[in-house]
């Protein structure tokens, strides 16, 4: 609450980025709270690549009228015109492209120089060393020699020529930390967290749920029903499920307290090269 | 907002003293590594590692930016988190060990309850441990943990780990340190990290893991309140303060006051969504509703009636330097803490801390990675404690104007002087009547440009026509402000600024008393100009820029300062051995090969349009 306050005092035009996500759906809720009874006052942002889970799109949708946001959807539109899909450019160029060409290039349009994300530290190493205000220069390109020293409650907010702010109020959150605040908060959360029959493809041993009719098949796989959940959600060709029966919150939060594995061993777009999320951050990806 | 009670640590050590190892070992043993991570640990290498095919390499878990894992060494601040079997959360901040990066140990250090050191006994205790152990003392660590690893190396021989508790111990206890542990481990081979060792049988104290696990945080709930205030919530019908609270407790019903402002309202709700708690402690975000809605605005501190804080504008303080360029003496930076932002000067170095010996050194200047003692002014009295006090009120960060790069975190150590020692006299002849019997507006024209550009000749022969049209003027020339007001001064980029400063000060008397003052300054440095500027109101400062390309400039060589550079006798003159920051702004920009009676009808026009 103190960073999403301070975001929102600090500087000139803030958005919140809204991926749909339990962390998003998380830092939604703290917003509502750090400025309640008053309205969040910046707007919701989530950039669609047009590959999202049609429940993750149904879910969004509830939420802005439930909550009466301010939402505006970021799409690449001259890719998608393109032709740019999973299947067509691989998942790295498919990511740079939909992702963060076209956050980069929303943000711009509509002149944020603060944008609120829900990364969490505990996701994957090189994120332990981000700032909870992390700074990107001109670009968006985030240079980690020129990181800011975050020191007590101070925040130096002073932007100069092209400089942004990226926000991670969720910095110090763990996984568990996530679903635990879910659960004594009773938030609503996208039905693919929770364990049901899902049409499943096994590609390079990761389970990827067919979500609509656009999958291609390579040669000899076919779909058949499996019972997965999601960890983590992104673009449906690209996040994989893990097989689980847990289909309420408290089986989730106990098959999380027993399991072991992070959180995005199932995201596709990570495994390229271990420090690959590293050289999609310095290109501006969240 | 955490859900479970946190206890922040800071670990440091030098780059080999296996600091890695052992946090890498912590978290494995706590279940607070996903298995694919110890997996790549088991199966990863980095080239030179010693670990055995197929045992897990305890330093990859920690280490994160590819170009660090390349060298080997940690180069920044790494968060990590451990559930501890008190089910509290352990944060550790992993801090480098290299010597250039005193800054991140600083950040590190700076919200830590407690310090973990790591010394190496092969090496026994080096300049780097006191370094680390005096850095975590000025940050406000009372707790440390020194954890004497390679034991295993020589044997377990108790007297090596006696030898570096009996010079570390002493030195902890001078630094001020409360509660000091020191054990015997194995980062690689994992003694008395987890699990009591049999091979120190000397050593009869707790495991790293127990000690960290009766580590208690630093709160601060019993004291009075602070609450910075960091927004204001609206609603319709609805108007509350917003803030995190830095040091004390509030209740509903509390009698609070605004620090510096003889306000005082009444705490009539705690507000909060779907609750509204009877009170909250220090760390917790909260609104409050006030009665009566007195007029409070984002940097204020409220505070308890009986314990409050009394704004001053002089500190004397302790910096860490953390900007590439070194301190400047009378330029004016940004001091933010927390919601409250004021321009601020460092006025004067008291010494520097020798950070190994503890000695405090004579000093002039504060450079990278520098730690010392400062006075230091702000434009304005703010509500700052005594880092002492609180951690959170008592602390800033100084902002360079115009890069906007973080240069210093700084520690109040004591107001300087109670501001409300010196009230600011209210004249009962004012500016506008002053004005108003010359008939004509004051303000200043600061001509800037390079030595030889021709700012005195344009600015004569603009004061000449001024005069002549009945307008009262001074002008107050570079060369011979520093023959008499100045002339202490020199021309390192501090002095510089300072030379700004002053002839900034005297030209707002002067405007203050109905002038039209001209300066003529090289001024070259941009944040020095505009911390001028900001001494006067809108549309009294019109920033003149005489643009004359070097080599004109060089040709011309009026005072023979370019003949005496190519020569080496002048290091600082601008244009050849200091940069100059040419204006981005300026109201006026005049071509230097222009002629003067030109440039100067160009400044009376746009005096006379003011």
């Amino acid at each position: 609450m103190w960073a999403l306050r301070e975001a929102a005092a600090a500087f000139r035009r803030p958005v919140l980025l809204y991926s749909i996500g339990k962390d998003s759906g998380v830092l939604l809720h703290l917003a509502r709270k750090a400025f309640y009874p008053g309205p969040i006052p910046f707007p919701v942002m989530h950039v669609d690549t047009t590959w999202k889970f049609r429940d993750m799109i149904t879910f969004r949708d509830q939420m802005v009228s439930e909550y009466q946001l301010e939402l505006i959807v970021a799409t690449n539109e001259a890719a998608v015109a393109e032709g740019v899909t999973p299947f067509s450019h691989g998942s790295q160029e498919y990511t740079r492209l939909m992702k963060t060409v076209a956050l980069r290039e929303a943000l711009d349009e509509y002149g944020f120089d603060a944008a609120i994300g829900g990364s969490r530290r505990d996701e994957e190493r090189s994120r332990a060393k981000e700032r909870i205000f992390s700074l990107r220069m001109p670009g968006h390109r985030w240079e980690p020699r020129r990181q800011r020293p975050e020191l007590w409650r101070s925040v130096n907010s002073e932007l100069v020529e092209g400089q942004t702010m990226r926000v991670f109020p969720l910095s110090n959150w763990t996984e568990l930390d996530v679903w635990r605040y879910i659960r004594r908060e009773g938030l609503p959360v996208v039905p693919l967290y929770f364990a049901a029959e899902r049409p499943v493809v096994v590609r390079q041993g990761q389970l990827i749920v067919v979500d609509d009719e656009r999958m291609q098949f390579e040669p000899g796989e076919t779909s058949q029903q499996r019972l997965v959940r999601f960890r983590s959600l992104g673009c449906y060709p690209l996040s994989a499920a893990v097989a689980s029966s847990a289909d309420t919150l408290d089986d989730v939060i106990a098959e999380m307290e027993s399991s072991n594995e992070s959180e995005r061993a199932g995201r596709l777009i990570d495994g390229e090269g271990s420090a690959s999320m590293e050289s999609k951050k310095v290109e501006g990806y969240f | 907002m955490a859900l479970a009670p946190l206890v922040r640590l800071v670990a440091c050590g030098s780059v080999d003293d296996g600091k890695s190892t052992l946090i890498g070992r912590l978290l494995a043993g706590t279940g607070s590594v996903p298995d694919d991570q110890l997996q790549m640990a088991r199966t990863t290498r980095r080239s030179g590692s010693t670990v055995a095919p197929g045992e897990i390499d305890y330093s990859l878990l920690t280490d994160g930016l590819e170009s660090e894992r390349e060298q080997g060494i940690t180069i920044d601040v790494a968060y990590r988190h451990m559930e501890l079997p008190s089910h509290r959360r352990l944060i550790i901040a992993d801090a480098p060990g290299h010597e250039q990066y005193t800054r991140n140990m600083a950040v590190a250090a700076s919200t830590a309850d407690v310090a973990l050191l790591l010394v190496d006994a092969e090496r026994g205790v080096r300049t780097q441990t006191l370094r680390h152990l005096t850095i975590c003392s000025l940050m406000g660590v009372r707790h440390a943990v020194i954890a004497v690893n390679k034991l295993d190396a020589l044997g377990f021989d108790e007297t090596v780990f006696e030898g570096i508790a009996d010079t570390l111990l002493p030195a902890a206890e001078r630094l001020g340190i409360e509660r000091v542990d020191v054990i015997p481990v194995s980062a690689l081979e994992g003694d008395n990290v987890l699990e009591r060792s049999g091979r120190t049988p000397w050593y009869d104290g707790p495991t790293l893991l127990e000690i960290l696990d009766q580590s208690e945080a630093i709160t601060n709930s019993e004291d009075g309140l602070r609450l910075p205030v960091q927004t204001i919530v609206r609603a319709p019908g609805f108007r509350g303060v917003a803030g995190t609270i830095a040091t004390g407790t509030v209740r509903a019903g509390d009698r609070l006051e605004v620090a510096g402002r003889s306000l005082t309202a009444t705490v009539a709700e705690i507000v909060r969504l779907n609750a509204s708690p009877e009170s909250a402690e220090a760390g917790e975000a909260v609104c409050l509703r006030l009665e009566p809605d007195v007029d409070i605005t984002r940097g204020d501190v409220l505070t308890s009636v009986d314990d409050t804080c009394h704004p001053a504008d002089r500190f004397s303080a302790e910096l860490v330097w953390c900007g590439d360029e070194p301190l400047a003496h009378g330029r004016s930076y940004l001091l933010v803490c927390g919601p409250l932002t004021v321009p601020a000067v460092v006025t004067a170095v008291r010494h520097r801390l020798d950070v190994e010996s503890g000695s405090l050194e004579a000093a002039r200047l504060l450079a990278l990675n520098d730690v010392g003692r400062v006075d230091i002014a702000t434009d304005a009295p703010v509500p700052l404690d005594s880092y002492e006090r609180s951690r959170h009120t008592g602390s800033f960060l100084l902002v360079d104007r115009v890069t906007g790069d973080t240069v210093a975190a700084g520690m109040v150590r004591f107001a300087l002087r109670r501001a409300e020692n010196i009230t600011r006299q209210e004249y009962v002849v004012d500016r506008d009547a002053r004005r108003r019997i010359k008939g004509h507006p004051a303000g200043v024209v600061w001509l800037t440009g390079l030595s030889g550009a021709g700012k005195s000749t344009i600015a004569n022969e603009a004061e000449q026509r001024l005069h002549a049209l009945g307008v009262h003027t001074y002008l107050l020339d570079g060369d011979n402000v520093r023959f008499g007001l100045n002339k202490d001064l020199g021309f390192t980029p501090e002095d510089r600024a300072e030379n700004v400063r002053r002839v900034a000060e005297v030209a707002r008397l002067m405007v203050d008393a109905g002038l039209v003052v001209l300066v003529a300054l090289v001024s070259p440095f941009r944040g020095d100009r505009e911390a001028a500027r900001e001494l006067f109101e809108d549309g009294e400062f019109i920033e003149v820029f005489v643009d004359t390309p070097l080599d004109v400039c060089a040709a011309r060589d009026p005072k023979g300062l370019y003949a005496r550079a190519a020569a080496g006798q002048l290091p600082n003159l601008t244009g050849v051995g200091q940069d100059y920051e040419p204006p981005t702004h300026a109201e006026l920009v005049l071509s230097g090969t222009d002629s003067a009676d030109a440039s100067a009808a160009a400044i009376v026009a746009a005096v006379l349009a003011e």
